[in-house]
């Protein structure tokens, strides 16, 4: 295990370096001076000399590299050029907002994905199995922002039955933080609940035809027991292995999700400096997401090669 | 030669899998939701009632009627004309990210599954790319290259393709290690000859399922890039901006929002549900892992 905890970290090295070139290379795709876009068609020659100094566009490019990876290392992504503060410390403000957010949702999925996936599979063929997959179909194919709007209009406006947005912290009323978060962390969850909905189906309906199932059904154990401890265990596995790319994908999701909520985290923060075109903000919130999601899938690989030692052998 | 051989065996295995397609229901119900929103979307230009741009002031957020079948905007603009017209836009940028990302994932994985020395260098880099969440990825390039559709189209294209490459490295690493590859190696095929005649020949399945669901992805995310205001610039109707237009009118006028949105909503299912039965049909191995 340990050797291949080892080579699980040292594989995630280039990646790390390939991921902040990107961010770093992000600078290239702006047309013309990039120094140009934050000032107005009429700005001095000064101003313009001035934001290429802040941004140091004037040193050569590989000095420009080699100064990004020494700050980022430090954990200095660089001063907002519109908020006029540290970027590091502006993302570490918001992170709670987006991490509640992408845990309710996670858990949303997970829960309610699972178990239509197992009824489904359990009713196979039946009305509850059609019904399931045509709403995790619909669930696929929905626009997240479009569902965020059309349940604030029905169940924040109309019936006033949960707020339009806004956020209350973990630490000041749990259960003010839970209620706020209930709407769009739903929002959130309904593409990966279609996702999981769907693999778990297949996975289940997969390892019921196992022998083993078979085995379990034959020496007399009650059927729920069959399904939940000897289906339902087994049929985790390939879901387990996707969970870390959920988390990407939920991450991307919450971007735009804050946004239809007003919820203040990382995509609202992400969405206004992509809007006003700070750059050091943009650079940070996406290199900070892709960290996220590296870190998240090195978590679920390491657990999974616990789980299973076929795939530490690999 | 290959050519002769193959002759009289094609037409019939081609008539099977049409045959298959259309006993497919998935297939057939998608096919027909994505051939009408197109023929609308291709007739925009007749059958709109209304200029998509121009509003009418005296008739400003007008419900849905006889006169406005699916109601107007703030500035009286019919909102039946402004999605048809939205279609359009939306099934261009749809097509062009799905060509796109499909040349785009044959080179990169064909290249990284083929050639043993490519495919760390590549795939790493391919590893970076999946790092960032996609829709964000393509927010930032988007935003950066400028509003324009000609940018959505680049921006959801290099989202898309690192996952495309996957695929298509995938198959190519199976079908390479297959005797009729070793064959032709051995009767001295040139590599260009062996990769596009015989290994990508035989790995196109999985890429033209991977390729309709890049198409409703890309209709998804151009929404979500118009609703944020970085998709193609206003006036032009898309299906984002018509909704990030009803946002502020959500309990006066929700027309506005819905329509837009369900019209989003269906060719996005008519594109999954025709991937599925492409699926079904094409591709039975990734039958257990999505369905």
């Amino acid at each position: 295990m340990g050797r291949y905890v080892l080579r699980r970290l040292l594989a995630t090295v280039p990646v790390l370096l390939l991921v902040s070139l990107l961010t770093f290379a992000l600078l290239w795709l702006v047309p013309g001076d990039p120094a140009s876009m934050f000032l107005d068609t009429s700005a001095t020659q000064e101003a313009l000399e001035r934001v290429r100094r802040e941004m140091g566009l004037d040193k050569p490019f590989l000095v420009r590299m080699g100064d990004w990876y020494w700050r980022v290392l430090q954990g200095d992504l660089g001063t907002s050029l519109l908020l006029n503060r540290g970027v590091t410390e502006a993302i570490l403000e918001r992170l709670p907002v987006t991490l509640s957010l992408t845990a309710i949702a996670f858990v949303f999925a997970v829960l309610i994905g699972v178990a239509a996936g197992v009824l489904a599979a359990v009713r196979h063929g039946r009305a509850a199995d059609q019904g399931v997959m045509t709403l995790a179909l619909l669930g696929l194919s929905i626009p997240e922002f479009w569902f965020g709007l059309v349940l604030i209009w029905l169940l924040a406006v109309t019936v006033q039955w949960f707020p339009a947005g806004d956020y209350v912290a973990f630490a000041q009323s749990p259960v003010l933080w839970a209620w706020h978060l209930a709407l769009p962390a739903f929002t959130l969850a309904c593409v990966q609940m279609g996702f999981i909905a769907r693999m778990t189906r297949s996975s289940m309906l997969e390892v019921l035809g196992q022998d083993y199932v078979r085995t379990a059904r034959a020496k007399g154990l009650p059927e729920p027991y069959v399904v939940l401890r000897h289906g339902l265990t087994n049929a985790m596995v390939p879901i387990v292995t996707v969970m870390g790319i959920m988390v990407g994908a939920l991450l991307g999701g919450a971007v735009v999700t804050e946004q239809v909520f007003s919820l203040p985290g990382l995509g609202r923060l992400i969405i206004g400096a992509v809007l006003s075109r700070d750059f050091p903000v943009i650079q940070g919130g996406l290199l900070f997401l892709a960290v996220i999601y590296l870190v998240v899938n090195l978590v679920v690989d390491l657990l999974y090669a616990a789980l299973d030692p076929r795939v530490r052998l690999e | 030669m290959d050519a002769v051989m193959n002759a009289p065996a094609a037409p019939a295995r081609r008539d099977t899998v049409a045959r298959r397609l259309l006993r497919n229901r998935s297939f057939v119900i998608g096919a027909v939701l994505i051939g009408l929103i197109a023929l609308a979307a291709l007739l925009a230009g007749v059958i709109a009632p209304y200029d998509p741009l121009k509003g009418n002031f005296r008739a400003r957020m007008v419900a849905p009627s006889a006169t406005y079948w699916f109601g107007t905007d703030h500035f009286g603009r019919d909102i039946l004309s402004r999605i048809l017209h939205g279609a359009r836009i939306s099934l261009q940028i749809g097509i062009a990210v799905a060509l796109v990302t499909g040349l785009l994932g044959v080179v990169i994985g064909a290249a990284s599954g083929y050639f043993r020395r490519l495919d760390g260098p590549i795939m790493r880099l391919m590893d970076a790319f999946m790092a960032f969440p996609g829709i964000i990825l393509a927010i930032a390039i988007s935003s950066v290259l400028g509003a324009s559709v000609t940018n959505v189209i680049i921006a959801l294209s290099i989202a898309a393709t690192p996952h495309t490459a996957r695929i298509v490295r995938a198959s190519v690493i199976v079908v390479r290690e297959m005797e009729y590859v070793e064959a032709a190696r051995a009767i001295g095929a040139s590599h260009a000859r062996i990769l596009l005649r015989h290994i990508l020949a035989n790995s196109m399945a999985p890429l033209v399922v991977r390729m309709t669901y890049v198409f409703a992805v890309a209709i998804l995310n151009e929404a979500v890039l118009s609703y944020i205001g970085v998709g193609p610039p206003p006036p032009t109707p898309t299906f984002g901006a018509i909704i990030a237009n009803g946002r502020d009118f959500i309990v006066a006028a929700p027309w506005i929002t819905v329509a837009p949105g369900l019209t989003v909503l269906v060719s996005v299912l008519g594109l999954n549900l025709l991937g599925d039965g492409l699926r079904d049909v094409l591709d039975p191995r990734m039958r257990v892992n999505a369905r």
